[in-house]
């Protein structure tokens, strides 16, 4: 018993660690063929003709397929739950070809190979012509009249626009003696650089389709394949094994979608689609870069008057995840420093860029570099500590959000301030650093976040789980929330063990593949719900099937349920403590009795009608040599709350990833376009500047454990609030060495260098 | 699995160059680490390859007869950082290739590759320029010898003969180049490691007996211009000056009047200017601690 | 021309002599997964960017992606399979991973252990910053590269009987 808080070695390690996982492209069929995309090469226009003949002169080229050959049907992808509510459902917006291209990168064409060298010529070979329409790249740009038009429904290219209205702001900015502190701030493109790129094979059986695909969504995958084949659903089944890494890239139909159609026009073939990573980079989702326009009015004693803040969300070419990113982002700013007068504006605006969807953070990192950037001028302009600052003004303890009824229920965010500020030796060094004046300097910068765990109340909020009783009293589960990498399984494992009283998590064998036709329905790896979610229904359903396993073992032991229970996997008379039966015995005599033979398993499906803030906040350490406009991180730490912790050591590593993404947004990450033609210029891994082994400090990890009173095992959000804090905690530290304002990211040497000239402290 | 026309492997360099007289489009490739990125990219694919990969007498360091330090042109990069000859006498060239992308490209790259590319960007290329190299090209006529400046035509063309069936089979540092002489190099990236040079700046010196004077300095960028460069203006104005910081500073500010880079979405000419200022000096500082001198 | 051009490439491959005619434009990647099934082997970028794909060849690290598979004649090659003994034993570093938690999602497992793999068996012992710049040929998302560093240091202290030094394992 008590499994649940020890750091037990990941159930999927052994596997991992010789080789042996099997991840999509390990399970491929030898005969698929091979199918390459042809991505358009202008940034908008519209397809007039696809000269596919010397295509199909290639050998080993079986057939092309273009944008004028798929279904008239438009499909939405985003990863989201299904809504009954039309006016919730997501934006269907692509064909599974498209001739209007709305972004350099887009789909126009395929090629079907028996290999794939011929499939790669064939794409070379195809000729297109384009009627080419002017492009539009930049939000605010694309909201002026006039500005290139991406799809007609949507004038001047809004997809949603939403605003938050507290008090007054009109009239609280006309207290007298109030200090402004306005700022722009720009968060870049970026991407989730998982290192498995997506892809997927597609096969018929039985008149159905089979997809086997590198997804953290099969079920929804399953919905979004049958809308845009026009086929019912339960005609898809989707098979995700283990997968390399997703970020919420893979919280999106991607390729399956297209798969499957192509296997369906070649008489259920199998075909493969392969994504390249320069087509990972273009082709599948990126993270909304947010333009933030701030403007904080302070009393002298530090407080907040009134906020104003606008969030322009460069959405690209197509809505996938679409209003949600930003949405949640501007909802962040009343809760994250409360002012009891605010006026929000949020608008997700169509450009002619990749795709936007869902990534770790889902519109967090990018409101709390704007957030943390302006708090940080707020603190510098009432004169006081940027930590004593927030820890005057930030959440309070007993907040309540009155929309998702989350309560901070502790006083987080001082608890985890307090750590950071112990580990990072804040006062010591801040009071020292302040004295560098010569060409190397040194700061320390903060920055902090909240973080909602799940969905409920936007989306629906359900879980659903299978366990069985195996004959050497084991136990099986399986549920919807997917492994990506993160450490679900070995998470579920240990709770599943604890509700059944069983010896060891290992005594759990957790179906880490899911299979529509098999898995219960879930909804997949995605907000930072998984642990929180399915602990609802492994509670559940592990309370039916220890009630069903006591009712049996009533009829074997002639005891009363009520006095027996489950402990270190034997059935135990509570009143005096006999060890009964082991659940073996029971399992094997259930199975083979001649008279009442039974199979013991239980099933349910929760529905989650909660939901949990999470908390936390990074400190960082920065040496900056001003003449080579070159940051050295020395040191990073990130505190959080996110309730007990099921498995320390994963959930420390878990932190570790969200840090280190964290550095690359803060310091290197960015997909750069061409102005002139909207080509994407760095899309590979020597010119996008993903964070090396060489790039990074000691990253700390450290934990506040506050439980969460809703949860069913205390836990609460962990997956994506790593990612939050680290950018602006080292745009702060910058700007605790140098005193210059850096208000975009990522901070690398090019805008280092800009603004050092511009506030001379270069000089040629 | 590569769009490859064809493969023609090379027993040895004879065999090389009747291939490449042989079959005169084809591209040689050697560790494969450029060619078959461009292939895989689609600029070099359906072409036909010459792998001199087994031509093995093309590999390791060693110093010849007239005492200069040979390098085999299919030497890779870590051998020559781990190589004793090159750490004794002209160590900052094992520390500008150990600089290059991480440790498997490293392993697979070679310094012949790195050169005949004819890019700027190539971490051994500025050192080279910087040391005076001499390239040694082998053809269906026999050896030829040019200096390193020589050997670069324009970005991405070197001076190889393709009718004469020519490759580069060495590079060669002569004795008056690396002899007391101390060297340092500045990989200016964007991270630390698996990166190409945004500005490579390597700068070497001479100092006089007594440390006190610049006997000789030579300094040599990557990425300054469309090849690898020497700042000679910098380079005449600091030789027979005194070892001093004030010169230094100055040296550092001459190399603008040399130096050309562009504007790219990389970086901006102003961006790399200022570095190149600021390198030269460091380099310069680093060679003369290294040399002995005292500033 | 002819249609397709192979060769016959012997080589050793975990210890083992292999014969295998390849196609000509085939990468040793491909060679390894397609015709060896060392599904071990991880494809993240197929131009030496990412390090998932890195194999030991004569004992050093190469991307395999970047390495045709004809040149693998007369060399001996070592997969991840190779390391793991004839009954699933594990080596000290896979152990090591294991139990430091270094291991997440499991995509660049594979290239990094290799590349431990050739670091450890030089004996040698390496300061943090010479150990980062040999594992830095490789990318990872999810770990931060924290644990698996953790990983490799501890083993590398281990191997020269230094793990109990407090001030070299802090």
């Amino acid at each position: 018993m008590g499994e649940v808080g020890k750091s037990q070695v990941r159930v999927d390690a052994y596997d991992k660690a010789t080789g042996r996982t099997k991840y999509y492209e390990d399970l491929m069929p030898q005969d698929a063929l091979y199918v390459r995309i042809k991505h358009a090469d202008i940034a908008h226009g519209i397809v007039k003709s696809i000269d596919t003949s010397a295509a199909e002169q290639i050998d080993g080229v079986v057939k092309v397929l273009t944008c004028f050959d798929v279904p008239d049907i438009t499909f939405p992808t985003a990863g989201h739950p299904w809504s009954m509510d039309p006016g919730h459902q997501d934006v269907a917006d692509r064909h599974l070809l498209n001739r209007h291209v709305r972004y350099w990168g887009d789909d126009v064409a395929v090629v079907i190979a028996e290999n794939e060298v011929a499939a790669m010529q064939g794409v070379r070979a195809l000729k297109v012509e384009y009627e080419e329409l002017p492009f539009v790249l930049d939000v605010q740009k694309a909201m002026e009249d006039g500005a290139p038009q991406l799809h007609e429904k949507f004038p001047h290219n809004i997809l949603k626009h939403t605003d938050i209205r507290k008090g007054d702001y009109q009239s609280a900015i006309q207290e007298p003696g109030l200090i402004k502190v306005e700022g722009w701030y720009d968060t870049p493109t970026v991407q989730h650089c998982h290192i498995e790129n997506h892809g997927c094979f597609a096969y018929e059986e039985n008149g159905r389709i089979v997809i086997v695909a590198s997804t953290q969504i099969p079920h929804i995958i399953r919905r979004v394949v049958g809308q845009a084949l026009g086929r019912p659903w339960a005609d898809i089944r989707i098979i995700k094994p283990y997968i390399g890494g997703g970020f919420g890239n893979k919280q999106d139909a991607l390729y399956e979608p297209l798969c499957a159609w192509c296997t369906t026009q070649v008489g259920g073939r199998c075909v493969r689609i392969d994504c390249s990573r320069e087509e990972t980079f273009v082709s599948n989702r990126v993270r909304h870069a947010i333009r933030f326009h701030i403007i904080s009015w302070l009393r002298k004693d530090g407080t907040f008057a009134a906020r104003k803040v606008e969030c322009f969300s460069n959405q690209g070419a197509y809505a996938s995840h679409g209003h949600s990113i930003v949405a949640k982002a501007m909802g962040s700013f009343p809760q994250h420093y409360p002012c009891d007068n605010m006026e929000c504006d949020a608008w997700t605006v169509f450009t002619n860029r990749p795709a936007a969807g869902a990534m770790r953070g889902y519109g967090m990192p990018q409101a709390s570099f704007a957030d943390e950037a302006n708090v940080d001028e707020c603190a510098k302009a009432v004169g006081m500590d940027p930590l004593a600052f927030r820890m005057q003004n930030i959440m309070p303890q007993g907040y309540e959000d009155g929309f998702s009824h989350n309560v901070n229920y502790y006083d987080s965010f001082r608890e985890c301030l307090e750590a950071g500020r112990k580990y990072i030796d804040y006062d010591r060094k801040v009071a020292e650093y302040a004295k560098d004046t010569g060409p190397i300097r040194r700061g320390i910068g903060v920055a902090t976040f909240w973080y909602n765990t799940a969905v409920y109340p936007i989306s629906l909020e359900t879980s659903s789980n299978r366990m069985l009783l195996n004959l050497d009293g084991t136990v099986t589960m399986q549920c919807g929330e997917t492994e990506i990498g993160q450490g679900a399984d070995t998470a579920y494992a240990q709770m599943t063990a604890d509700v059944l009283g069983l010896k060891s998590y290992q005594d759990v064998h957790v179906v880490s593949c899911q299979d529509t036709d098999i898995t219960p329905t879930g909804l997949g790896a995605y907000a930072s719900r998984q642990t929180y979610v399915a602990g609802f229904s492994i509670r559940k359903t592990g309370l039916l099937l220890k009630e069903k396993i006591l009712a049996y073992a009533q009829e074997l032991t002639r005891q009363a349920p009520y006095n027996m229970d489950i402990v270190d996997g034997n059935i135990v008379r509570v009143t005096d403590g006999k060890v009964l039966m082991s659940l073996s015995e029971l399992a094997m005599t259930a199975q083979y009795n001649p008279v009442h033979s039974e199979h013991i398993t239980a099933e349910s499906t929760y529905t989650i009608q909660n939901n949990a803030y999470s908390f936390g906040c990074t400190f960082a350490e920065v040496e900056v040599d001003i003449p080579m406009c070159k940051v050295t991180l020395k040191n990073m730490i990130n505190v959080h709350d996110c309730g007990k912790l099921i498995n320390p050591a994963l959930a420390e590593a878990q932190v570790h990833g969200g840090m280190s993404m964290a550095i690359g947004y803060g310091m290197g990450e960015q997909l750069l376009f061409d102005e002139k033609t909207g080509k994407p210029l760095n899309n590979n891994l020597l010119d996008y500047k993903l964070s090396t082994i060489m790039d990074h400090p000691h990253l700390e990890a450290q934990f506040i454990q506050n439980a969460e009173p809703t949860s069913a095992f205390g836990t609460k959000a962990l997956g994506e609030p790593p990612a939050c804090s680290g950018a602006p905690a080292i745009r702060n530290a910058i700007y605790n060495a140098t005193g210059v304002t850096i208000d975009q990211n990522p901070m690398n040497a090019h805008i280092l260098f800009k603004r050092f000239s511009e506030e001379g402290l270069i000089k040629d | 699995m590569y769009d490859m026309l064809a493969l023609y492997e090379a027993k040895d360099v004879q065999d090389a160059v009747r291939l490449r007289l042989e079959h005169p489009e084809a591209q040689i490739i050697a560790g494969g680490t450029d060619v078959l990125v461009q292939m895989r990219e689609g600029k070099r694919a359906g072409k036909a390859l010459i792998s001199i990969q087994k031509c093995d007498e093309m590999r390791g360091v060693s110093i010849d007869d007239e005492e200069n330090i040979r390098i085999g042109s299919l030497t890779s990069f870590t051998h020559i950082t781990n190589d004793p000859i090159i750490q004794k006498y002209i160590n900052v060239l094992g520390e500008a290739v150990d600089m290059v992308g991480g440790p498997q490209i490293r392993n697979a790259g070679t310094i012949g590759g790195n050169t005949c590319n004819g890019v700027t960007s190539a971490d051994s290329a500025s050192t080279l320029h910087a040391w005076e190299a001499i390239v040694e090209i082998t053809g269906k006529n026999g050896v030829r010898r040019i200096p390193i400046k020589e050997f670069y035509l324009k970005a991405g063309t070197v001076d190889l003969k393709v009718e004469d069936g020519e490759i580069q089979t060495a590079i060669l540092i002569p004795k008056a180049s690396y002899d007391r002489t101390w060297g340092h190099y500045i990989k200016y990236a964007m991270r630390n490691a698996m990166d190409i040079a945004t500005l490579g700046t390597s700068v070497n010196a001479r100092l006089s007996p007594d440390g006190k004077t610049f006997e000789r300095v030579r300094i040599a960028f990557g990425v300054a211009g469309p090849v690898p460069m020497r700042a000679v203006t910098a380079e005449s104005f600091i030789n027979g000056k005194a070892v001093t910081l004030e010169n230094i500073e100055e040296f550092g500010c001459k190399v603008l009047e040399d130096i050309n880079p562009r504007d790219s979405w990389r970086a901006s000419k102003a961006f790399r200017s200022h570095i190149a200022v600021e390198s030269a000096k460091r380099c310069l500082i680093e060679s003369v601690k290294l040399a002995g001198g005292e500033l | 021309m002819a249609k397709k051009q192979y060769a016959l490439v012997t080589c050793w491959i975990n210890g083992r002599e292999v014969e295998q005619m390849v196609d000509v434009r085939a990468s040793l990647t491909d060679m390894l997964r397609n015709d060896f099934r060392l599904t071990s082997v991880k494809k993240g970028c197929e131009v030496g960017e990412c390090g998932a794909c890195n194999v030991l060849i004569d004992g050093e690290c190469f991307n395999s992606c970047l390495y045709l598979a004809v040149w693998a004649e007369g060399k001996h090659i070592t997969t991840l399979e190779g390391l793991t003994g004839p009954n699933g034993e594990l080596s000290d570093i896979q152990q090591a991973f294991m139990d430091e938690t270094a291991i997440q999602c499991g995509f660049c497992i594979p290239g990094f252990i290799m590349t431990a793999a050739e670091i450890l068996d030089r004996k040698v012992y390496y300061t943090d910053d010479e150990l980062r710049k040999l594992l830095s040929g490789h990318l990872c998302r999810c770990t931060g590269y924290e644990n698996i560093f953790k990983a490799v240091k501890k083993t590398m202290l281990r191997r020269l009987g230094m793990l109990d030094d407090p001030y070299l394992n802090s």
